[in-house]
């Protein structure tokens, strides 16, 4: 008997924190426990957004070392560049996978990843930026700002943002080479078409002043425009060993990352499509769970109505579970969770069926009940196993190629089984008990349908 | 009420081939179209704001002026095409959906774009084959485990393989004519809900295995075509009730679920109702054909019919 109540104080708690980390705003606690808001994570196909599978360029190899070096490489990029939750994964041992949330171009994502390092040269004014100062730019802002005026931003707290006069883009040729005039070797460089009238129109008004060269948003140096530039051809000199500036050069023509990349396999997702997905899905939801109630009710009766209450823990933990770990949701990862509502029913009703069996052949009710449930608990755990088995496949399935589709979707149905196995065990067991203990049945037949 | 489904069984294995057949040679004249997943290209999914999309043939020659010859154009709900072409840079794109604008008249809305490289495509293809052979595997090796108290317990794994085999060539006969009729293609969602379909098949499976389990270990002295039969029928009960759920989830995910997982649940309601289908009347019936080694009839059938051999 004390182990009854112990049971149903276990699954107490357990809805309470479900319920209370299903809020829509969970409360301060359960944040903190976790470090983070807890919020449920919409995937591409409910939210719109780009995703982009990038493998190394023909002809390259790559380490699982170098991809992790250019994953990162270009999370900064995309984070100085203004796209927000992106997400970068190294997959298998030759992709990496980004994910954007919210954008709706693909061109200019691509465009901001395959540059192959973002060389920047940008109007420092007369300042004299050291090589390795972290600067902004207005490169890839939708309205490029006036330069602030670096002269006086020495009294105002707000970071200057340099204006970005041209880019790596526009470089058609870098070189080492050395000469007699100068001490070290030095990088020099030819400019494309629309660079050199870019580059000729700025230098000219501008000789005397800094132009600094920044790559990826850092200064690598801080030149002084000796005199303008109308052929397209310069130079970058400083303090270069031959090493350091084949260093360089290499950088400038293939960029800072350490493999070239290409696009593989890109997607992109409407915003409206999303929505309108999320929303269809919530609504199939629920009618799905009215449907399922309606019907266990009307079928088994009393012991329905407790599998209604089941189905009911069952939904509240599984969200819970989702917005704790957390799982991404996406179409059908979702299709994949309410699938998972028809399994947890089957736990039921192969405990109904078998406590119907037991009644008919005359045991008292709460032997039923046990017996009931121990018989269909071999079906319940073997069927539900192989169901799992397929989960792990489709898993591993869905993560090496970056079918981030297919792995939600096996993720939420392998959560699912298993959360409706404890919830069939648990708690339909501890209500059953709880209801009808002290019930006579020959008193009330028609409450299991019979 | 006495029902009894070992008795008919060759009936029924009979209405199986007849679900079945029909997909193969469907196959065989049609094949099945794979989606970009797998072959590599490029799929453009475009809304035309102003009302009216334009016809096929316009696209078509639209695509055609960027080099990309015989484009599938699709028409969709709302006025929404979907075109599958060549594999496309996202430039061109760009330009295509700009030139959409300007010759149709109408704001152009891009709802997705895929593309997927060759190299991309070949593998996941690849991946998808063995994703099957493990899957299937996997569950025989699990079955011949929790059923190793039991007679001939690898028979239980095979039957069950086999009955997944069924569900997964009526699934695939299905897709046939659903690709020739409605344009539908294998895309790597289809590859999930087919894998999907074999989890639940087994799970039937071994509900039923399991009861087959308990009752043989109780009626030692029945003929086994009886305890086989009577397992069924005390199982029937749940198998209706779960099956039936199960699909009304379904059915109500294919009406209110939105267009994007349609294909996806369609192929999941045919597999969990083919699924139960076998279950019930292909699994266990093989027990006894194999207890009962039925074969060495049909050869002595054939024999009389073909006195040759």
């Amino acid at each position: 008997m004390q182990r009854k109540y112990i049971f149903l104080l276990l699954i107490l708690l357990l809805v309470v924190i479900a319920v209370l980390v299903d809020l829509p705003n969970p409360p301060q606690a359960v944040n903190s426990i976790m470090g983070r808001e807890v919020q449920p994570v919409l995937g591409l196909d409910l939210r719109g957004g780009v995703q982009v599978l990038l493998q190394p360029s023909e002809g390259f190899e790559a380490s699982s070392q170098n991809l992790d070096d250019a994953s990162k490489i270009l999370e900064n990029r995309s984070n100085a560049l203004g796209v927000s939750e992106q997400v970068f994964q190294v997959i298998g041992t030759k992709y990496i996978l980004g994910e954007f949330p919210g954008k709706t171009n693909t061109e200019q994502v691509v465009s901001i990843l395959q540059q192959t390092g973002l060389l920047e040269f940008i109007d420092a004014g007369s300042t004299y930026l050291e090589p390795g100062t972290v600067v902004q730019t207005d490169f890839g802002t939708k309205d490029p700002q006036q330069p602030a005026s670096p002269d006086e931003t020495g009294s105002t707290s707000e970071l200057p943002i340099y204006h970005t006069v041209i880019t790596g883009a526009d470089l058609k040729s870098v070189n080492v080479t050395s000469d007699a005039s100068i001490p070290n070797p030095y990088i020099a460089f030819t400019l494309s078409e629309q660079g050199t009238q870019i580059f000729k129109d700025f230098t000219t008004q501008n000789v005397g002043k800094y132009l600094a060269i920044v790559l990826d948003k850092k200064v690598v140096s801080t030149p002084v425009i000796q005199n303008a530039i109308t052929e397209g051809e310069g130079s970058i000199t400083g303090d270069y060993t031959v090493d350091s500036a084949n260093e360089l050069a290499l950088v400038l023509r293939f960029g800072s990352l350490p493999v070239p990349l290409e696009v593989a396999q890109s997607t992109l997702i409407g915003p409206s499509l999303g929505q309108d997905s999320l929303n269809k899905s919530i609504t199939a939801g629920m009618l799905a769970f009215i449907a399922i109630a309606l019907l266990m009710i009307l079928y088994y009766r009393f012991p329905g109505l407790i599998a209604v209450l089941a189905l009911a823990i069952y939904i509240a933990i599984s969200f819970a579970i989702f917005k704790l770990i957390p799982v991404t949701l996406t179409l059908p990862g979702i299709a994949g969770f309410v699938l998972s509502i028809g399994m947890a029913v089957d736990a039921n009703v192969l405990i109904f069926e078998r406590l119907k069996e037991e009644l008919r052949s005359g045991r008292m009710l709460n032997q039923a009940i046990e017996i009931g449930w121990k018989r269909a608990w071999l079906s319940i755990r073997d069927s539900n196993v192989s169901t799992l088995i397929t989960c792990v496949i489709l898993f591993w399935y869905g993560s090496a190629f970056g079918a981030s589709i297919v792995k939600g979707f096996a993720l939420t149905l392998a959560l699912g089984v298993l959360v409706s196995m404890f919830t069939a065990v648990v708690v339909t067991r501890s209500f059953l008990h709880l209801a009808l203990d002290r019930t006579k049945f020959a008193d009330h037949p028609k409450w299991f349908g019979l | 009420m006495k029902i009894n489904i070992i008795k008919h069984r060759y009936w029924y294995f009979l209405f199986s081939l007849l679900i079945i057949i029909p997909g193969i040679i469907g196959y065989a004249l049609w094949g099945l179209p794979l989606s970009i997943d797998f072959t590599s290209g490029s799929l453009l999914e475009v809304r035309f704001e102003s009302g009216k999309a334009p016809a096929p043939a316009e696209v078509i020659s639209l695509y055609g002026e960027y080099g990309f010859e015989s484009p599938r154009v699709q028409s969709a709900e709302n006025n929404t095409i979907i075109i599958r072409s060549k594999d496309m840079p996202q430039a061109t794109k760009e330009e295509i959906v700009a030139e959409m604008e300007n010759r149709f008249s109408s704001t152009v809305t891009v709802n997705r774009f895929d593309t997927v490289g060759p190299t991309v495509g070949a593998q996941v293809a690849q991946r998808a084959f063995f994703a099957v052979c493990f899957a299937a595997l996997g569950i025989l090796a699990y079955i011949t485990f929790a059923f190793r108290k039991v007679n001939h317990a690898f028979r239980y794994g095979v039957a069950a393989i086999i009955a997944m085999i069924h569900d997964i060539l009526v699934v695939i006969g299905v897709q046939v004519f659903l690709s020739h009729f409605l344009g539908w293609e294998v895309d790597s969602l289809f590859l999930t809900a087919l894998l999907t379909v074999i989890g639940f098949s087994v799970h039937d499976t071994i509900v039923v295995f399991d009861r087959l389990r308990e009752n043989s270990n109780i009626y030692r002295r029945i003929p086994y075509e009886t305890v086989v039969n009577h397992s069924i029928v005390q199982t029937l009960d749940r198998s209706i009730m779960t099956t039936f759920t199960v699909l009304l989830v379904l059915l109500i995910l294919i009406l209110f679920g939105g267009i994007t997982i349609r294909h996806f649940v369609v192929i999941l309601f045919v597999g969990i109702l083919s699924g139960a289908y076998s279950s019930i009347f292909d699994a266990s019936p093989i027990l006894v054909v194999w207890e009962n080694r039925e074969w060495k009839t049909w050869f002595k059938g054939k024999k009389t019919a073909q006195p040759t051999t």
